[in-house]
């Protein structure tokens, strides 16, 4: 009979850990393999970090205040259709920057071509990151810490500006923080507005100099930017974690607007997801329908919808898979090294797609042309979309494993040994036990990997296969070319589609308490997210 | 044949050495309770003849079968135990049939509900085998633990615990029951607890730990009567202990004389149970009842003896002696005490 050995279980956190953060590795190295190999580029680093600059600041700053602002009204004021329009600010993160942009050019919108076009697209789109921790946070502020402001002799508008932005300053900062990395990591807005920034500088240089070490420089000075941006971030916060310290008690009771601050709180809010979700959708959808009507539809359109399903769905089987073989790994070895490595195998959320193609490409190409000089097939992984699989798969694994980990932590250990003492192996207790248990949390990681991976766009740009062309990337060639009715029904089932999760989000959280705990759970997420972001560092 | 052997079972972790060189046989359709205070390490031990823990030392044989050995580790999945959880860990998915029928898996289809049917019946939960795990009563929740270890036919049911979550008033009861059931299975039951009323009762042979190690292992009445140690005497049940000197079978205190079971002599201590003295009101006597513990058939006296010292004294509740007032303690007659260290 067997004896106790290695456990192959106990492997799994270590192979994704290398599977995963193994060719970042090649990042740095790079610049030891070619030193000279920006020098051809010398003018794109220059102009890729003026870029930036301005995006941090604009973006920063934007993101801060809409999103600040947004928060502070729905969570201390009350005003009619509060509950709904509390909701309704979430959903401009259904809307890729992209998509947003296609309909600002199709408008030709005025000034949209320049740094602060993009700067204002970024804001409209990301701010729900901001508005929705900061909301979290005010909300789980009590209600004693305010009043006694008040008894000091502090205006409620001083309380909230005294006590309640000041508690809620971590979450804030951290909201900012995503909005930024999301604001670095975009290549559809900045290249359809002509900003050039290190992912558009990346995407010239993989296709237009065909220069791979080049962008493998530029993708790790993007690293090291978005990395800058986490560290100061966390130097800014320094070691405030208030929001944990605040006790608990009532939920501090919102103020009722009237007349015409009412009006103006209600009107605000509907205006602005009016003009960055409703009318772009209504637009998108009439577009659709001129396309359809006039024949202008894409002849790759059904092709396109294919790709995108398919590579979505594949995703969304493999992803949660690997991240439920992954925790489950980490949990079956119980060793603290496990954790560790399960830790590092879920660093590539915080890169870039246009990262994660460049780094992938470089182990990927080298298996190819040794097995291809072997055994004569051709680039087996780089020319198909396994490569483009093994990018989702570095890119998304943290999501699902987020999803999936949440819900395995809640299954007590005890119940393992209740199934291995009945008889179960390691692999009946997952299928028997875990995984009916786990059901709600691995839907939640399969949905989402499969909007992730449907508005995906750089990653899938850089790795496609010949032919292998999805929605996402329909809609940004069809808008590069200005033939915005050919680039709106693709659009408009992306944003759709992406709208799934949000609703689902906003359908869990009905109640006020659980609303509460969706902003907490939100709020550790996004902790978590930075912690993860940070590790490489 | 035994179905459980243990020899010099060691576990540590870190610098805690949780089992220390534990040996114990376990007979086929005998019921052993593991009786020590909480941290001696005796659900350790339990846990490492289920598989959970690997020993660092010793062998554990399992129906003949070396299941942990140096060169040698069953997985707990191919042991054939059957463990009771102090939490009953019951599936929260799986309704009460499915539960029991759990571990049953990859047996044809009529075995399988045969035994289920059966199992659910020894433990009168028949009526109840829809239901999920969260709409059952905590009686009811450890019946179909016990249920979905008892399924498989283990070579021995292992219960960790098993009454400590009930109510104490639902205790006594369903021990009784879950002994039926264990009794009615024939099945080999080893039970771990710090209760000593739970594994007197129980128990067709105890087996007393203490800091890792097994120290005194006997049928419930031996134990009591002739424990191995000061210790052992204090831990099960109440006890005095007296010194005195010993001459041949009678040893000399300052309560009077005691028969002693082997012969001794010198300097001794002994263990005296509290029912082996009698006490009468004397306005001359040499105690003082300082307090008074009225169980119903019997009453517990606490004594001051004219020495100094506190008596425990156990009498029937035929007659009562107030707090406060003067008695005479003396050995009961035929009260045949034990050498203790």
């Amino acid at each position: 009979m067997k004896s106790d050995g290695i456990d192959a279980w106990a492997i799994l956190p270590a192979l994704f850990a290398v599977a995963v953060a193994g060719p970042l590795v090649g990042l740095p190295l790079s610049y030891a393999v070619a030193p000279g190999a920006l020098s051809e580029f010398s003018g794109l680093v220059p102009e890729a970090l003026g870029a930036t600059l301005v995006l941090i600041a604009g973006v920063g700053a934007g993101t801060l205040v809409l999103g600040t602002a947004l928060a502070v009204l729905v969570s201390f004021c009350d005003f009619p259709g509060r509950r709904w329009i509390e909701w309704a600010l979430v959903l401009p993160l259904a809307m890729p920057g992209y998509v947003f942009t296609l309909f600002s050019l199709g408008l030709d919108l005025p000034g949209i071509r320049s740094p602060l076009g993009a700067v204002c697209v970024f804001t409209l789109v990301l701010y729900p990151y901001v508005y929705l921790l900061a909301r979290a946070a005010f909300l789980a502020q009590s209600r004693t810490l305010l009043e006694a402001a008040r008894g000091l002799g502090l205006t409620r508008r001083a309380a909230i500006v005294r006590v309640g932005l000041p508690l809620a300053r971590p979450a804030i900062l951290g909201g900012v923080a995503l909005a930024l990395m999301e604001a670095l990591a975009d290549f559809g807005t900045v290249n359809l507005l002509g900003v050039r920034t290190f992912t558009d500088a990346i995407y010239r240089v993989w296709f237009i100099g065909f220069d791979r070490d080049a962008a493998l420089q530029l993708a790790t000075l993007l690293v090291s930017v978005t990395l800058t941006l986490l560290v100061l971030e966390r130097l800014a916060r320094g070691r405030a974690r208030y929001h944990e310290l605040a006790v608990r008690g009532d939920l501090t009771p919102p103020v009722r607007l009237r007349g015409a601050a009412a009006a103006a709180a209600v009107i605000a809010p509907l205006a602005l997801v009016g003009f960055v979700v409703a009318a772009p959708l209504t637009q998108l959808a009439v577009w659709s329908v001129e396309s359809v009507r006039e024949g202008l539809l894409s002849p790759e359109f059904a092709t396109a919808a294919r790709n995108s399903v398919l590579l979505a769905g594949m995703s969304a089987l493999l992803v949660p898979l690997a991240a439920l073989l992954l925790a489950y790994g980490a949990r079956a070895s119980r060793s603290r090294t496990a954790g560790a490595l399960a830790r590092t195998a879920t660093i590539g959320y915080g890169l870039p797609g246009s990262v994660v193609a460049v780094a992938v490409i470089v182990p990927l190409s080298w298996i190819d042309r040794r097995v291809d000089g072997v055994a004569g097939t051709g680039l087996l992984l780089t020319g198909t979309v396994i490569g483009l699989f093994y990018a989702y798969l570095v890119r998304f694994l943290a999501l699902a494993w987020g999803a999936v980990e949440a819900s395995l932590i809640r299954i007590p250990r005890r119940l393992d040994e209740a199934a291995r003492g009945l008889g179960a192996d390691r692999l009946d207790v997952l299928a028997r036990v875990h995984v009916p248990l786990m059901r709600a949390g691995l839907a939640t990681a399969a949905l989402l990997v499969f909007v992730e991976v449907m508005k995906e766009l750089p990653a899938t740009l850089l790795l496609r296969p010949l032919g292998g062309d999805t929605l996402a990337i329909a809609v940004w060639q069809a808008t590069t070319e200005s033939l915005f009715e050919t680039a709106a029904l693709p659009a408009l089932l992306i944003v759709l589609v992406g709208l799934l999760p949000v609703a689902a989000m906003i359908r869990l959280s009905g109640r006020r308490g659980a609303e509460l705990e969706a902003a907490q759970t939100a709020g550790t997420w996004a902790e978590e997210l930075e912690e993860r972001r940070v590790a490489p560092a | 044949m035994s179905d459980v052997q243990l020899h010099a079972v060691s576990k540590a972790f870190g610098p805690v050495e949780a089992v220390r060189e534990v040996s114990l046989e376990i007979d086929r359709g005998e019921l052993v309770a593991v009786l020590g205070p909480s941290g001696c390490g005796k659900t350790t031990l339990l846990r490492t003849i289920a598989g959970f823990e690997r020993p660092d030392a010793g062998r554990v044989v399992v129906s003949g079968e070396v299941v942990a050995a140096p060169d040698r580790f069953v997985p707990p999945e191919r042991r054939r135990i059957g463990m009771v959880f102090q939490d009953y860990a019951l599936f929260p998915h799986l309704a009460v049939t499915a539960n029991v029928a759990f571990g049953l898996a990859g047996r044809p289809r009529e075995e399988r509900e045969a035994l289920t049917r059966r199992t659910l019946e020894l433990v009168g939960l028949q009526h109840k085998s829809g239901r999920h795990p969260h709409e059952l009563s905590g009686g009811e929740r450890q019946r179909v633990a016990l249920a979905r270890a008892l399924a498989p036919e283990p070579a021995v049911v292992l219960l960790d615990e098993p009454f400590s979550s009930l109510d104490a008033s639902l205790r006594a009861g369903l021990r009784r029951e879950v002994e039926l059931i264990l009794r009615d299975a024939e099945a080999t039951a080893l039970l771990v607890t710090h209760d000593q009323e739970e594994a007197l009762s129980l128990a067709d042979r105890l087996a007393v730990m203490r800091e890792g190690r097994i120290v005194q292992v006997g049928a419930p009445e031996e134990v009591y009567v002739r424990p191995a140690s000061r210790w052992a005497a204090q831990f099960v049940g109440e006890v005095n202990v007296f010194s005195g000197v010993a001459r041949g079978t009678g040893v000399e205190t300052e309560l009077g004389v005691f028969d002693l079971r082997a012969p001794a002599s010198g300097a001794v201590h002994v263990a005296v149970r509290p029912e082996q003295l009698e006490l009468r009101a004397d306005h001359d006597g040499n105690a003082e009842v300082v307090a008074r513990e009225f169980r119903g058939h019997d009453v517990l006296y606490r004594l001051r003896h004219e020495g100094g010292r506190v008596v425990l004294v156990q009498l029937p509740s035929l007659e009562l002696h107030e707090v406060g007032a003067r008695v005479f303690v003396r050995p009961a007659p035929a009260a045949v005490t034990t050498l203790v260290d």
